[in-house]
């Protein structure tokens, strides 16, 4: 990668190979990973769940160790895509993509993970930052995501009709000390909302954030939905998330 | 690669995509294009045993893999009983489809050796079929599972 001028690594392909198809993309090297062993695998230790970069959604999704550690993460890589597509995308590639819709990054942010590259180790709330400065240095590679096991989680999402995309979802923590709620979707990049967090921590209950105002300014709005309609959503989607909770 | 339990190997440029290196270059063309933005699922196939859509990998990435196209069911002249099903069923109006639809199928089976139709349902969220409906593809589904249990 030090030698290519424009380079990138290719993890599962599914975000990158049709920017490529479009012409959206012109890097001047491919760099597969897909032979490294040591990016995959999944474990938990010391109240951490540790996922490989390279795990595929269909793997995370059929896993005894995060089914048995953290449900929600299981039934999130569940519902991206499609089969043929979670048998192929992958944890790193949705991390280091971060696109506005993409799932994973609302999991990341609703547990406070933390991203493991072969440099440094990185904060979720510190990689989400929304700016379209990268937070990765040139040939940086995200080599795995450890998340925090919570007490409960869920993540529940309101899909887009034609594309599946998340028009709003929302990641729902709680832990001992707290409560974390993560959006995707809705805005230029997944954000926690501090007002439902608060509010959360106080009575972790459906009710308690019914009524509360989101935001419409600095939502997405677009052929999809309204800004105003993706506040509306959110709301929705969050009370759905901690009733989900159970 | 292994395609079809036959080794092949060939010189591409390194852009080629997996379905354009087994339609163009193997000429297998049974394995389709329909909407090349990773959403319809014609062009699925099985790489290692697992259902993916060809249009969403390059051909290098399957390098020393095991790819199983639909050319590579039927057994000396004896259609897969998942083909079989598909046309006792009438599972098929166009067909342009259904080769994915099969590919992605086997690999339900794969796991869920005895799909209920919700399952069947909600694994082809991949696959798009715009003549059928879908009635006749869920009902040939369940009974290629069935079939496969013998």
């Amino acid at each position: 990668m030090a030698k290519a001028t424009d380079g990138r690594y290719l993890a599962g392909g599914h975000a990158l190979l049709p920017l490529l198809k479009h012409r959206l993309d012109h890097p001047s090297d491919l760099i597969d990973l897909g032979a490294i062993a040591e990016l995959k695998g999944m474990a938990v230790a010391g109240g951490m769940l540790t996922i490989g970069a390279m795990t595929t959604h269909a793997e995370v999704t059929n896993s005894d160790v995060v089914r048995a550690s953290i449900p929600a993460l299981a039934d999130l890589a569940a519902g991206i895509g499609d089969p043929q597509v979670r048998n192929r995308a992958t944890l790193g590639g949705s991390v280091a993509g971060s696109g506005p819709t993409a799932d994973y990054p609302a999991a990341l942010l609703g547990l406070g993970a933390t991203i493991h590259t072969d440099r440094r180790q990185i904060e979720a709330d510190d990689f989400f930052i929304g700016t379209s400065k990268p937070v990765l240095g040139k040939g940086e590679i995200v080599i795995a995501v450890a998340f925090p096991v919570p007490e409960k989680a869920a993540y529940v999402k309101f899909p887009g009709l034609a594309s599946r995309y998340p028009l709003a979802g929302v990641f729902v923590g709680k832990f001992l000390n707290g409560v974390r709620v993560a959006v995707t979707g809705a805005g230029p990049c997944v954000f926690r909302h501090p007002d439902m967090e608060r509010a959360l921590a106080t009575d972790f209950a459906p009710g308690a954030i019914e009524g509360l105002r989101i935001p419409v300014a600095g939502l997405r709005s677009d052929l999809h939905a309204s800004a105003e309609y993706r506040a509306h959503l959110v709301g929705v989607v969050a009370r759905r998330a901690v009733a989900a909770c159970g | 690669m292994i395609v079809n339990g036959k080794p092949v190997s060939a010189a591409i440029d390194a852009r080629t995509l997996l379905v354009q290196f087994l339609r163009e270059t193997l000429r297998l063309t049974g394995t389709h294009v329909g909407c090349d933005t990773s959403q319809c699922g014609a062009c699925v196939v099985q790489v290692d045993g697992r259902s993916v859509k060809s249009c969403t990998m390059l051909a290098v990435q399957a390098e020393g893999a095991q790819v199983t196209t639909i050319e590579g069911l039927a057994q000396g002249g004896r259609l897969h009983p998942m083909q079989e099903a598909f046309r006792d069923h009438h599972g098929v109006q166009c067909g342009f489809c259904t080769s994915g639809i099969v590919m992605s199928a086997l690999d339900l089976v794969r796991r869920f050796p005895d799909p209920s139709e919700h399952q069947i349902r909600e694994w082809l969220e991949g696959n798009l079929c715009r003549c059928t409906g879908y009635h006749n593809i869920v009902k040939s589904i369940a009974a290629g599972a069935k079939a496969m249990r013998g």
